[in-house]
């Protein structure tokens, strides 16, 4: 992190609102002590966070003393893009990937951090821990630069961005482990409560806002449940559990049988979708 | 009841969390030929291991029915395998990373690509590697690329070594094939320094010696892999080598601290310790070790901490603290292992960008000593380096930097090259030691300078550098302002490209590689001239950017200016004074540039004249008065 402070001109943080953002965010007010860390924090808000996020998101900040830019595909929003609707490939490419790249234009960033790991997907397994982009954003996975040792090319030119994954290395576990020993605090939607949720096409949905209307047959009822991942509430699936604690969630972590981007709706949408994602621009 | 539950889940998870800590991290990387099934073995090891989620397992069988080269059965390679075009070509191109813990040890594993073409992507998984899995498939043996992967790891500085001799289900799971592998691999590695290499027979597809030892191999007496990855001991021991900080960020948030921040690369520091700036050589003591959670008493290799120091030293970016009593060399030139990693051929004599540790300085290659075939490790005489070749080589920077010998420390001694137009990253180097020549050689000083000789000749030196096509009026012009600069008395010297060839450059030919020699040669001659007090005058078709740009940075500040004659190709061929389009078209003569050759027009000459709109005599002219109006003649 330093060496992006160090090396280029307009750097930010990608700030998803997630137990990983949280790890990055902590990781950066360390690497830069006592000074603060010399970038702005960026959330590309869909519209569609769950209320508990945005709250946290704006106490965060606040708490922190930093920067924060929140930015909203208004085209979207103009087009009616939403993941009902729309469906949920759709919503994430006007919404999320498209967003982001307006964002980073309009401010001219070079260098974006992302809380992206390595283990979450096979083709973010390929991905370096400085990432080049061209002024398109994007992605080339077969002319990527080596990166050798710890020791980062950062040169660019005009237009041509970098993308960097400090986490690259954690695992799921990792994260956790560190969030219990730092005592990081993290969205509360991450420990078991009882919540409205839907349950449609075997995913547990909870019901954030009246937005989401029922289809015929589904009923919404009170479950004791927490969230592994957290994205947009119609698109992101609940576990039932009854973790209502970090040691909770731990022990339930290494007994755990299934990824966590299982509950992400979008990767299964399509064979290698997220490869394909992520060369159009998408973290 | 409840409580009681609750109590030995409390105890199993901190029993959990007591041998998370207390496990160490072994990051290795597979490599070997394409098809040995490098992939498939991490798959099966991450199966076996009981590491994969279940959502995961389920889509690697739907895959293995789609994609499987399996008839059925899981493949395992399709798990590691993530890039689209790795499933459909059932290669790996790039390197991937995969995670996974046993009870006794955490795990990176690089999957690195067996493909010739993609070597580079293997010595990126090596650089961050305690050990390397070499697979060989019990077929084919040792093959060239076994050889050149075992190089690689060797030059990268692994010292540890398992020689997997995969698919010995398809050998009858014999004995005496293994055997004839082993010592094949030992005659030709024993030259390559590994302090263990450790054999053993493995078949991925059926499990055989992956994680348990196989009974179908009962001569083998050794560990299974796992067994072996999980206790081989790889002595990394960096927090016992001596103090290395490579200063990455100043940390100032206010007028009242001043810390410096970077990542404890070799050894510990206590607070009160000396210091030593490597490059200044002057000393200070730690007087606070900070972190958000708290001063250190003692930082460790490994820890990202900032110091604070006891005296105000001037440090900045790049700087590397060390022990006063064991610091790193500082020097200008040294040698240097060098892996080629781009497509365009290394241009000796061509300046790069070198990037070691958090400091970046230009950097030449002043002599290819030679080349390494990789089959044989014999060396033999080169002039150039392409994609994937190794070679060694002296290295001469634009101003000091400090370093350490790549075997002592891999992050002060390990750097990358990188192209300074492209910005790509073109090769690795691995610093062997310094060329002490460069400490003891010092600048003679002399008691009349260039100021002195210059305002002798009531002028300011300076280079006027005509660049352009061949026929596109270089020559023409430059003569033309230097018999007009005669004639005023002025003191000059013209350098043209056809009659420095004939001498100094007699042994150059038109091949990228001496084109760019070319160019350094007559740029250094240029700057003695300049010293001398002369107005020079080059005229060289100097078709690079680069070359271009490094001739610019070895005058001062002003005393260089590009003449860019800005002829089109359809004129000067038109012209075609020398005949010599004629014969480039015709194929007898090769590397002409504007035909087979490449032309990079310059971005900010300081003058564009353009021959066919004006007469050379008022060219002239105009560059004369450019001159008079800057100041250089009076």
């Amino acid at each position: 992190m330093r060496e992006v402070a160090a090396e280029f001109a307009n750097p930010v943080m990608l700030y998803s609102i997630g137990k990983d953002s949280s790890v990055m965010l902590h990781l950066a007010m360390k690497a830069f002590y006592p000074a603060k860390p010399p970038f702005p924090l960026l959330h590309v808000d869909t519209t569609w966070k769950f209320r508990e996020m945005i709250q946290f998101r704006d106490e965060t900040a606040k708490r922190l003393g930093l920067k924060l830019l929140v930015h909203i595909n208004e085209d979207g929003i103009a087009r009616g893009i939403n993941p009902f609707d729309s469906g949920s490939a759709l919503h994430t490419q006007v919404m999320k990937t498209e967003s982001l790249k307006q964002a980073l234009d309009k401010y001219g960033f070079d260098a974006a951090f992302g809380g992206a790991r390595r283990d979450e997907e096979k083709s973010r397994a390929k991905e370096r821990i400085f990432s080049f982009r061209t002024a398109t954003h994007a992605w080339d996975p077969k002319n990527q630069r080596p990166e050798l040792w710890r020791v980062y090319n950062t040169r660019i030119s005009k237009g041509e961005s970098i993308r960097v994954f400090p986490l690259s290395n954690w695992t799921e576990l990792d994260i956790w482990q560190y969030i219990l020993a730092e005592k990081i605090p993290i969205v509360p939607l991450y420990f078991a409560k009882r919540r409205p949720v839907v349950e449609r096409d075997g995913t547990l949905i909870m019901r954030d806002d009246d937005r989401m209307k029922l289809h015929p047959g589904e009923t919404l009822e009170d479950r004791l449940v927490r969230f592994r991942t957290l994205g947009c509430y119609p698109l992101t699936g609940a576990i039932e559990s009854d973790a209502d604690t970090l040691e909770g969630i731990v022990t339930e972590m290494f007994t755990a049988r299934t990824s966590e981007r299982q509950g992400r709706l979008i990767d299964s949408d399509e064979k290698s979708s997220m490869e394909k994602k992520k060369k159009e621009g998408y973290f | 009841m409840a409580r009681a539950a609750q109590r030995t889940e409390a105890s199993a998870l901190s029993a959990f969390l007591a041998a998370q800590e207390k496990k160490s991290l072994l990051r290795f990387l597979t490599c070997g030929s394409v098809d040995d099934g490098k992939s498939t073995l991490i798959g099966r090891l991450l199966y076996d291991s009981k590491l994969l989620f279940e959502d995961h397992l389920s889509a690697l069988e739907k895959d293995s029915r789609k994609f499987g080269t399996t008839g059925g059965d899981i493949d395992f390679a399709l798990l590691v395998d993530g890039l689209e075009a790795e499933r459909e070509q059932g290669i790996t191109i790039d390197v991937a990373y995969r995670f996974f813990a046993t009870e006794k040890r955490k795990f990176i594993v690089a999957d690195t690509p067996g493909h010739e073409q993609y070597t580079r992507n293997m010595a990126t998984g090596a650089s961050n590697s305690d050990l390397a899995v070499i697979l060989v498939d019990a077929r084919k043996g040792v093959l060239t690329q076994t050889r050149r992967h075992a190089y690689i790891a060797s030059l990268l500085g692994i010292r540890h070594v398992v020689l997997a001799v995969n698919k010995i289900d398809l050998v009858d799971y014999s004995q005496e094939t293994f055997d004839a592998i082993v010592q094949d691999f030992a005659a030709f590695s024993q030259r390559l320094g590994f302090s263990s290499v450790e054999p053993i027979p493995i078949s991925a597809r059926f499990g055989d010696n992956v994680i348990a030892t196989s009974e179908r191999t009962s001569w083998h007496k050794g560990p299974s892999l796992l067994g072996y990855l999980e206790t081989v001991d790889v002595d990394t021991d960096v927090a016992g080598k001596p103090f290395r900080f490579p200063v990455q960020w100043v940390n100032r948030p206010n007028l009242d601290f001043r810390g410096f921040s970077g990542t404890v690369v070799g050894g510990r520091i206590a607070k009160g310790s000396a210091i030593a700036v490597a490059k200044s050589g002057r000393k200070s003591a730690v007087k606070r070790i900070v972190t958000m959670d708290g001063d250190l008493d003692e930082a460790v290799a490994g820890m990202a901490v900032t110091l604070v120091l006891s005296d105000e030293v001037d440090i900045s970016r790049g700087d590397i603290l060390s022990v006063p009593e064991d610091r790193p060399e500082v020097s200008e030139q040294f040698a240097a292992h060098l892996l080629w990693m781009a497509e365009d051929e290394l241009l000796p004599g061509r300046q790069y960008l070198m990037k070691l540790g958090t400091a970046t300085v230009p950097v030449q290659i002043t002599a290819l000593k030679h080349k390494v075939d990789v089959n044989s490790l014999d060396q033999f005489a080169a002039k150039t380096l392409h994609l994937n070749e190794v070679g060694y080589a002296n290295f001469a920077t634009s101003h000091p930097i400090a370093f350490d010998a790549y075997q002592n420390n891999r992050d002060t001694g390990g750097f990358i090259l990188i192209d300074r137009f492209t910005n790509a990253t073109v090769g690795a180097g691995m610093i062997d030691f310094s060329l002490r020549r460069a400490t003891n050689v010092h600048w003679q000083a002399l008691d009349v300078g260039k100021q002195s000789r210059a305002g002798q000749k009531g002028q300011r030196p300076v280079v006027l550098w005509f660049t352009g096509l061949s026929g596109s009026g270089k020559s023409t012009v430059a003569n033309l302002v230097e018999r007009a600069l005669f004639a005023e008395g002025r003191h000059t010297y013209l350098l043209d490209g056809d009659n420095v060839r004939h001498g100094l450059n007699r042994d150059l030919g038109f091949t990228d590689v001496d084109r760019v020699e070319n160019i350094r040669r007559v740029g250094e001659a240029a700057k003695l001239f300049v010293d001398a007090g002369l107005i020079v005058l080059v005229s060289f078709i100097s078709p690079f950017r680069s070359e271009r740009r490094m001739a610019r940075e070895l005058m001062g500040e002003g005393e260089f200016i590009e003449v860019y004659v800005d002829t089109p190709l359809e004129v000067c061929m038109e012209r075609d004074p020398k005949g010599l389009y004629r014969k480039a078209k015709s194929g007898e003569i090769k590397n002409f540039t504007g035909i087979d050759s490449p032309y990079e027009p310059p971005e900010l000459a300081e003058l564009r004249i353009d021959t066919t709109t004006a007469q050379p005599a008022d060219l002239a002219a105009q560059i004369v008065r450019h001159l008079r109006d800057k100041g250089y003649i009076g």
